[in-house]
């Protein structure tokens, strides 16, 4: 994509957005569809999906076969550029030493961000998930209904393309007609464990991921979401032409050079660019936002990582989109006269409230699945999933934890990686080969993933004394799992045995007695939210709904911030929704002139 | 003091003292010898990095120096060709360098793969100890009886006798590392089973054999 340098920044913009991720890009396609004229920060370097992606790579081509390390740990092909759960230069403090304390903090510095090898899946929140507090008295209620946001999930769903059915199940949302694309076939495994799990009462559903299973209707989408809005059409439509079906083969998580799957640096960034309306800088570390002498945001100051230089960009309207952590370390490190405990934080709110989603996995082996007939079994990742079934026995007080979780699953004869070998019986020669073509494939996997309630216990601040290579005061994490998570994380492992056994499998390895021992790390899902929530008292929040910090009414954030609950819907989809809905009502708030 | 230069063949001087070094330390502590155990492993060479070229190929050797002498890279050829016989028509791990792969895997400058480095280099001297021991020749050069007659000793199908269970551990990550490396290359995928990685305009499913075998036909 052609960026610009900083030589070629402009004088000032009506918008200047900080991130290019799910918020980020959303906020630059909606932005400048409509003729706002944007700056996009980049605090990573330039990546292009269509030159960079390992589409084909088998194992044998990469060093170590590719396996998980430290500096790429979602393996060598996975797409992330300078990112994992440390990022050279940037680092970040806990104030425990205490493991369970610990919060892990993924970055990613790239154009796009993590939506370059995000696991794709769009579960829409339902109507409960915004209402926590209203149905069990814990946490606190969105300042909106889902309604309210129902309308930017379907015009998400058919801008990104996104997979799935309508099943008509509780606080699982059925998307209108003409959202969603079929969702694929599932596979063997996926079939039987339905077939069998379904004695438990556990319901097997296709999952809803942005993938192309089918090319995008070019011809009508369009219209649909710029009615009035030739010139957008027009872009949007080529667009869409440009971005191939899925031809189920190599991981998501590479990236997509066909443009089959969502990554904002093939769905949001070039229709944007094509406008004409955008200007991207990578390489921008932003360090704080700027004020007026009214305490109007007018800018955005950041470190050029190339010449190490500090530089402040001009604009109107200033959206943060850096991520939930990284938007609320921007807040408090622009510290101000009027502002004295960081920007728009006169509620006290900003850094708190964080929330990752609770995780816990359990595997098995299925001697069912042995010897099973060769077939291709590659293709866009999980096709099914278990949304949470126990609404009705939650409310009644049967459980023991508040909040639900749905599971994810893996079965099928996917590539093989380097642990191939596996628990394999003692031996070697032509009986080893066979043995290992039995088990090949046999394998299942489950991983649940579930609500976090926000506690005062969870929370991000600036470490007194650590800073960046740039100088820039990092962020110091606080975390504690309350017993709801703990809870969750336990009957997640209860349920997963109950499942493999219920497939005739073997559980491997033993399943937790207790919920610390079954959830993992916070921050190790990648799903933080948080930090600057919203709401209808601004004395308790620090965005209403439409993103607006209440202090700084041209200061908006769009990322996962704002999030009041963490529902076990991946937050992605939401991220999106949410920062178009606030950059429509941007637009008009600018038309009028209020800001 | 000098450590002679025959101490552990080719292998480089510093590994070699250090090894020496840690033996030392795990004699006077525990009073018997678990050489693999005691020792350090030799770490060289610069990570991956967390912005790599990822479509192109890489090669065993060319992110940091392989630490295997000549020798022991024989004993492994010999070894991986040993533990996984190609099909009909197949070429021989040896010629798909998956011995070359262990040979990263053990000199990476990453602990989660270094630390197999002491188990399968002593492994590999153990090799060629107990054959030139049985039959005066080098493990690579024994015939497939002889080969086999090793490995029966070590692999842990039948009872381990008392002086070859340091091996076992040996032989297992071996194999491990073996079959990994294997299965991984075009190859080792198709004799496994593996069929995908291959664009399709549809996804079809599993076949009416697969389901029929779930008993979901």
């Amino acid at each position: 994509m052609p960026l610009i340098s900083d030589k070629e920044l402009k004088a000032s913009y009506d918008v200047i957005i900080v991130g290019s991720g799910a918020g980020g890009g959303q906020s630059a396609y909606t932005l400048t569809m409509n003729g706002v004229k944007v700056l996009l920060l980049e605090a990573g370097r330039n990546y292009d999906p269509l030159t960079e992606t390992a589409m084909f790579q088998t194992p044998s081509s990469a060093p170590l076969r590719g396996i998980s390390v430290d500096d790429k740990p979602f393996g060598f092909y996975d797409a992330t550029v300078d990112g994992g759960w440390q990022v050279p230069d940037e680092p970040y403090t806990n104030a425990s030493t205490e493991a369970e304390n610990k919060f892990w903090w993924w970055r990613a510095r790239m154009l796009g961000g993590r939506t370059n090898h995000w696991g794709r899946i769009s579960l829409r929140n339902g109507p409960y998930d915004f209402k926590p507090y209203s149905r069990d008295g814990l946490g606190v209620d969105w300042p909106m209904s889902y309604q309210d946001v129902a309308p930017y999930y379907d015009k998400v769903e058919m801008l990104i393309g996104v997979y799935g059915s309508n099943e008509g199940l509780e606080n699982t949302p059925d998307s209108p007609e003409g959202c969603l694309l079929p969702p694929p076939k599932a596979r063997a495994g996926e079939l039987y464990i339905k077939k069998h799990v379904a004695q438990l009462g556990i319901p097997v559903i296709p999952i809803h991921r942005a993938i192309l299973s089918t090319k995008q209707d070019a011809d009508t989408i369009p219209a649909k979401l710029h009615p009035g809005n030739p010139r957008a059409q027009g872009i949007l439509a080529e667009s869409m032409r440009q971005r191939a079906a899925c031809f189920w083969a190599t991981d998501c998580g590479r990236g997509c050079s066909i443009k089959a799957n969502y990554q904002s640096t093939t769905v949001h960034l070039p229709p944007a660019m094509a406008t004409g309306n955008l200007d991207i800088l990578p390489n921008a570390m932003a360090r704080a936002v700027t004020l007026d002498a009214q305490g109007k945001a007018n800018g955005v100051s950041f470190i050029d990582k190339i010449s190490g230089r500090e530089i402040t960009a001009k604009a109107r309207v200033i959206i943060l989109a850096a991520s939930s952590a990284e938007s609320a370390r921007i807040l408090l490190n622009s510290k101000s006269a009027k502002f004295p405990d960081g920007l728009a934080n006169t509620s006290g709110e900003v850094g708190k409230n964080i929330m990752d989603t609770v995780g816990a996995s359990l595997g098995g082996q299925v001697p069912a699945f042995e010897n099973l007939p060769v077939h291709n079994e590659d293709g866009a990742g999980d096709h099914v999933y278990v949304p949470w079934w126990l609404y009705k026995e939650q409310k009644a007080g049967k459980l023991d934890f508040a909040r639900g979780y749905h599971i994810e699953f893996s079965t099928g004869r996917r590539m093989p990686n380097v642990g191939v070998a596996g628990p394999a019986k003692p031996g070697y020669g032509k009986a080893f080969k066979e043995d290992l073509r039995r088990s090949y494939g046999s394998f299942v996997g489950f991983s649940g993933r579930g609500e976090m309630i926000p506690n005062k216990d969870s929370f991000c601040d600036l470490d007194p004394t650590v800073k960046d290579k740039w100088g820039i005061p990092v962020l110091r994490f606080h975390w504690k799992f309350s017993d709801h998570e703990l809870k969750q994380a336990l009957h997640m492992h209860q349920t997963f045995a109950q499942m493999i056994e219920a497939i005739g499998g073997k559980v491997g390895g033993k399943p937790a007695t207790e919920g610390g021992k079954a959830i993992k790390p916070g921050g190790f899902i990648i799903h933080e939210v948080g930090g600057a929530i919203m709401g209808a008292d601004r004395k308790k929040s620090v965005t209403n709904q439409w993103n607006q910090c209440w202090d700084v009414p041209n200061l908006l954030i769009n990322d996962g911030a704002p999030f009041c609950s963490n529902a076990d819907k991946n937050p992605t989809l939401t991220i999106m929704a949410l920062a178009w809905r606030a950059c429509d009502h941007l637009i008009e708030e600018m038309r009028q002139g209020n800001l | 003091m000098t450590a002679p230069d025959n101490s552990s063949r080719q292998m480089p001087r510093r590994v070699a003292l250090k090894w020496l070094a840690a033996a030392a330390a795990g004699m006077a502590l525990a009073g018997r010898v678990d050489l693999a155990a005691a020792q350090v492993p030799t770490k060289s060479g610069k990570p991956i990095g967390t912005d790599p070229v990822l479509n192109r190929d890489y090669k065993p050797g060319e992110l940091w120096p392989l630490l295997m002498t000549p020798a022991q890279r024989r004993a492994a050829a010999a070894l991986a060709d040993l533990i996984l016989p190609p099909d009909d028509g197949g070429l021989k791990p040896s010629q798909l360098a998956v011995h070359e792969f262990i040979d990263e895997w053990i000199s990476s400058p990453y602990d989660q793969t270094a630390k197999d480095q002491p188990i399968i280099l002593t492994g590999l001297d153990f090799l060629d100890a107990e054959a030139t021991s049985r039959h005066q020749a080098l493990f690579a050069d024994l015939n497939a009886v002889q080969q086999t007659g090793i490995a029966d000793a070590i692999c842990g199908v039948t009872t381990v006798a008392k002086e070859y269970r340091p091996q076992v551990k040996f032989f297992d990550r071996f194999r491990h590392l073996a079959a990994g490396g294997y299965f991984t290359t075009p190859q080792g995928m198709k004799e496994l089973g593996y069929v995908g990685n291959r664009p399709t305009v549809t996804f079809d499913g599993p076949t009416p054999e697969a389901l029929k075998h779930l008993g979901l036909a």
